[in-house]
């Protein structure tokens, strides 16, 4: 299984709203894109493993993304879902050139 | 009289529950010992996987601590194997030389997990996944190993394998059949199966056959029967189990593949029983709790000697509890001649579901991806329903409620301890339950597998409503041990503008709060400094962010406000435009008399809004909802005074007030309250030359009459009044308590004194005005403002 990666640009890094997501819309995925309050941008599915909800529009707290369906609390870095709730979801890595910010998806996500 | 003697062999799941049960029968008929050759209480084998994911502690898995040892009088030999028995005399002997007689005997030893006798089977690195230890073992391999081969793609294997995936381990899973699960699942949800795991970063070999396993001391790796060979540090093998039979064999009794018993569960020597793993009924050896608990109580029954019928053998059903992944299957699995099938098939969000049919009757399920149908058709399938009975169940089901909704009382919930709907309503209403936790400890539905823990929050919920999420705790939420009332003194005091300030402050535990206080301290923040505090949209829940309601998939509904629900044949024009421009999903007629457009994507809600030109009605808000109104004195032949007039009033005073929750208003003209202000949060009646005025009525999940907090004169007045009572209101509630509760918190008389009271009453309408001055209209700024259009409303579409 051979795996290319996928750079999709997402905005310049000062027009990303901070402790808000983003949503990034590829073919057949979302992902959403989170600025933390650190600084720090992150990006994860934007599905939460409960029923689905859109991630993005989640509050965010610090490493995490609350759902905005049933509230599951979501780690953005590792995509682990928090107790009592099980599950994750899968995470994304961002790159930084200059100004620009880029998620790298890998390439089965774009296609499959 | 001398107390009966009753000895039980194994101190685990089955053994221990059939102790309950006799204790729950009759708590002081016996003199009860156990041995166990495990060190430690009875616990929950079951959750090993989820210990071996990470997502619990050992210490979390114990199901009777020592207190209960010791409350219930039993004497507990934990870490002692019986190593024979003497039926004569009736006696049992252990590994440290104890000998202890009996009057009844139960064994229940459970199984041994199976080990293939290969070469190498006994290097160091190579465990079952049966008990603690090996558990433990596991764990700590990880710590020191990279590379993990699991023998056996069943149930076992696949949860051990997740685990040590999960532990950081390169994970191998050798399996003898083409697909995975094949004693549980078809050839079509086990492919999916394997799709989805092979996502998860599991390596699957199939077909193959473990012929060595390679070493010297310690395992270094497997050879196949095809001569092929993989490298691996750990294996672990989860090719089946067999019944734990050697002590009874010994004995001399009646052995088939388990100790054979009939339906009380007694085996061919007198006053010995067995139960659980090692016990064989008609033919059938388990090896899941939910059987072997109904063999338990079978059992108590008996020993009790109360009248039963016995225990008549089980449908079994499964579920794989590995995270991300929903399987469950019961009954037939595979097709027959006589079987007709219903198969669904959604590749797209990758579920599958198979329901086999045999003479009209449903026989046996396979789901794959979304399981949440599982609960009920084994319950069908074990009454032996109609294949109509389901397909009727299943239209009806509304997708917006929990399935548990439509459940019969008789169906069950938790399919491991046989618990049903019923008894967990009844259980909640009559012992005051509100959490999981509690009803798990009252009716121990949940307490094995877990998978029905949301079913039982769901119940919770249904049963419950509101309450069950608001009235928790104390505290303002758990990132604090602050209650409400300290927080708001705090932030009066050290005059705190900014919900940052407060969590450094106030030295919240979290760095940045939860869903639960952002958005409350937000909510008291703009109460007590109404000028000062710069609403955080961070700190907003979705809905009142973006100013519309999100919808399961995603979209948002629009409801455009419509004072006092009166509009006019340009305004419906308008609204039949949009709808149609922008192909919205649904028009709905609200309860609260206005227009819903739903199922709008975001990107659109602005050009909607724009082409609307009305304002936002704040159906999605913690602030003034709808003024319902009567027709009134206009047209209605009853009416007595303006009722429509009065609700556009009101409406147009307190629209885009943030409250503590939801606020509803509705304003009738005469006494038969067409508008229902009795089950409003301020509900109005005009009546000649007066209106009188109610407070916290609630017609949603806690049906409240509302009380008469004033009669008075004037609209003027209403307006006065209304002012009033929800400015205390706003003031003294916490964050998300009703009108409802509060007025029955505070108490109607409290309350009166202080609006009625002149002086007290202009301060609250002041401080009223001054929390209306700052509202805007929501949708309006949205589309004025190029950066919130940007940062809120717009996706970024991938190239
Ligand atoms: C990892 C794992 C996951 C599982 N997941 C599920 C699931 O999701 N759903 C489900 O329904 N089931 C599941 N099971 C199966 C379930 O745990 C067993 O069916 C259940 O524990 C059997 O109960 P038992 O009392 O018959 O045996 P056990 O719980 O094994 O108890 C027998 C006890 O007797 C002791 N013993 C044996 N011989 C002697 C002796 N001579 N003297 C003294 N003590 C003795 C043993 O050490 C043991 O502690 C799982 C099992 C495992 C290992
Ligand atoms: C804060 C906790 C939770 C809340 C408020 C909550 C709320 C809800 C609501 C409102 C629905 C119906 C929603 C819809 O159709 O969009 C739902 C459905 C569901 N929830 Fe949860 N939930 C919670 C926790 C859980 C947990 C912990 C689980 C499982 C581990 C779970 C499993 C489910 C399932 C399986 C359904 C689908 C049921 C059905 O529609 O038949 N929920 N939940
Ligand atoms: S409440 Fe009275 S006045 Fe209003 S519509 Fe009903 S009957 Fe007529
Ligand atoms: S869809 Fe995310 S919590 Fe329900």
């Amino acid at each position: 299984m051979e795996q290319t990666v996928k750079k999709v640009f997402v905005g310049k890094y000062s027009e990303l709203p901070e402790r808000l997501g983003k949503t990034v819309i590829l073919e057949d995925k979302e992902i959403a894109v989170f600025k933390l309050a650190n600084g720090d941008v992150r990006a994860i599915e934007n599905r939460c493993p409960h029923r689905g909800g859109v991630l993005a529009e989640g509050m965010v707290s610090g490493e995490h993304v609350f759902c905005p369906l049933h509230d599951w609390k979501i780690n953005v870095t590792d995509g682990l879902v928090q107790a009592p709730d099980e599950g994750c979801v899968q995470t994304f890595e961002i790159m930084k050139e200059d100004e620009q910010v880029y998620v790298l998806v890998p390439s089965e996500i774009t296609q499959s | 009289m001398e107390k009966k003697k009753l000895v039980l062999i194994g101190n685990g799941m089955a053994g221990i529950r059939t102790i309950e049960e006799i204790l729950k029968l009759l708590p002081e008929e016996f003199e009860i010992t156990v041995f166990g050759k495990e060190p430690y209480p009875n616990y929950n084998r079951i959750q090993l996987s989820k210990v071996l994911q990470g997502d619990t502690e050992i210490k979390d898995i114990t199901l009777n601590e020592w207190d209960w040892y010791e409350e219930n009088n039993i004497r507990l030999y934990p870490g002692e194997t019986v190593t024979k028995i003497d039926k004569d005399i009736q006696t049992v002997y252990t590994d440290k030389g104890k000998e202890t007689p009996y009057d009844y005997l139960i064994i229940a030893t459970g199984s041994n997990p199976f080990m293939l006798p290969l070469p190498g089977a006994d290097k160091e690195g190579v465990t079952a996944f049966r008990d603690i230890e090996d558990c433990e073992k596991m764990i700590h391999a990880s710590k020191n190993y990279k590379r993990a081969a699991v023998i056996g793609g069943g149930l076992l294997g696949l949860e051990a394998a997740r685990g040590l995936l999960n532990l950081g381990m390169e994970v191998d899973v050798i399996h003898i059949a083409d697909y995975l699960m094949e004693r549980q699942l078809d050839r079509s949800a086990g492919k999916l199966l394997q799709e989805e795991l092979e996502a998860q970063g599991m390596n699957f070999l199939l077909e193959k056959q473990t012929a060595e396993i390679l070493g010297k001391k310690r395992v270094t790796g497997l050879r196949f029967n095809d001569g092929g060979k993989i490298p691996a540090d750990l294996v672990v093998m989860a090719v089946g189990i067999k019944p734990n039979v050697q002590l009874a064999k010994d004995t001399g009794l009646e052995i088939n593949r388990g100790i054979v018993v009939n339906d009380h569960m007694e085996t061919n020597v007198p006053n010995i029983y067995a139960v659980g793993e090692c016990a064989e009924h008609n033919g059938m050896v388990y090896g899941l709790v939910a059987p072997l608990y109904e063999q338990g109580q079978a059992l108590a029954k008996h020993i009790c000697g109360m009248n039963h019928q016995g225990y008549k053998g089980s449908v079994l059903s499964t579920q794989l509890k590995v995270s991300g992944v929903n399987v469950f299957s019961t009954g037939l699995i595979n097709e027959t001649d006589q079987t007709k099938s219903i198969k669904v098939f959604d590749e797209w969000r990758n579920t599958y579901k198979k329901i086999l049919v045999e003479d009209d009757k449903l026989a046996g399920a396979v789901l794959f991806g979304d399981t949440k149908e599982g609960t009920k058709l084994l319950s069908l399938i074990k009454k032996g329903a109609n294949v109509e009975e389901y397909l009727e169940s299943s239209q009806s089901q509304d997708d917006n409620e929990s399935i548990v909704v439509s459940m019969g009382d008789e169906e069950v919930i938790c399919g491991c301890n046989g618990v049903t709907k019923g008894t967990i309503v009844n259980a909640i209403k009559t012992q005051n339950l509100t959490s999981v936790e509690e009803v798990k400890g009252c009716t121990n539905a949940s307490r094995s597998c877990g998978t029905c823990k949301s079913l039982v929050a769901d119940l919770l919920t249904h049963t419950l409503g509101d309450e069950y999420e608001a009235d928790e705790k104390e505290t303002v939420c758990a990132c604090t041990d602050l209650s409400r009332d300290e927080v708001i003194a705090e932030i009066k005091e050290k005059h705190l503008t900014h919900s940052r300030e407060v969590m450094n402050v106030l030295g919240w535990k979290t760095e940045e709060g939860c869903s639960k206080c952002k958005p409350a301290l937000n909510y008291y923040l703009g109460m007590v400094y109404p000028k000062e505090h710069e609403d955080e949209r961070e700190s907003r829940f979705v809905n009142e962010r973006l100013h519309a309601n999100i919808q399961k998939d995603g979209t948002y509904s629009v409801v455009p406000r419509m004072y006092g629900g009166v509009t006019n044949a340009e305004d419906l024009r308008t609204i039949a435009d949009v709808a149609e421009k922008y192909d919205v999903g649904m028009i709905k007629l609200t309860g609260g008399q206005r227009i819903d457009l739903l199922g709008i994507k975001k990107e659109d809600l602005p050009s909607v809004w724009k082409d609307l030109g009305m304002p936002s009605g704040y159906a999605y808000g913690k602030t003034l909802r709808t003024v319902k109104t009567c027709v009134g004195a206009e047209f209605c032949r009853f009416g007595t005074q303006d009722s429509t007039g009065m609700g556009i009033k009101l409406e147009k005073k307190f629209e885009g007030l943030n409250t503590p929750h939801k606020v509803k208003m509705g304003v009738s003209a005469c006494p038969r309250n067409c508008a229902e202000g009795g089950i409003k949060d301020v509900g109005v009646i005009g009546l000649d030359g007066v209106w009188e005025v109610y407070v916290g009525g609630n017609g949603g999940t806690d049906l409240r009459k509302a009380d008469l907090l004033a009669k008075v004169k004037t609209e003027d007045e209403v307006l006065e009044y209304t002012a009033a009572f929800l400015q205390y209101y706003r003031e003294n509630a916490r964050y998300l308590e009703r009108t409802s509760h509060f007025v029955e918190r505070v108490g109607l008389e409290l309350i009166q004194e202080v609006v009625f009271n002149d002086e007290l009453r202009q301060e609250l309408c002041k401080r009223m005005d001054d929390a209306l001055s700052v509202y805007k209209e929501p949708w309006n700024e949205v589309l004025e403002s190029e950066t919130t259009l940007r940062d809120l409303y717009e996706k970024v579409h991938a190239k």
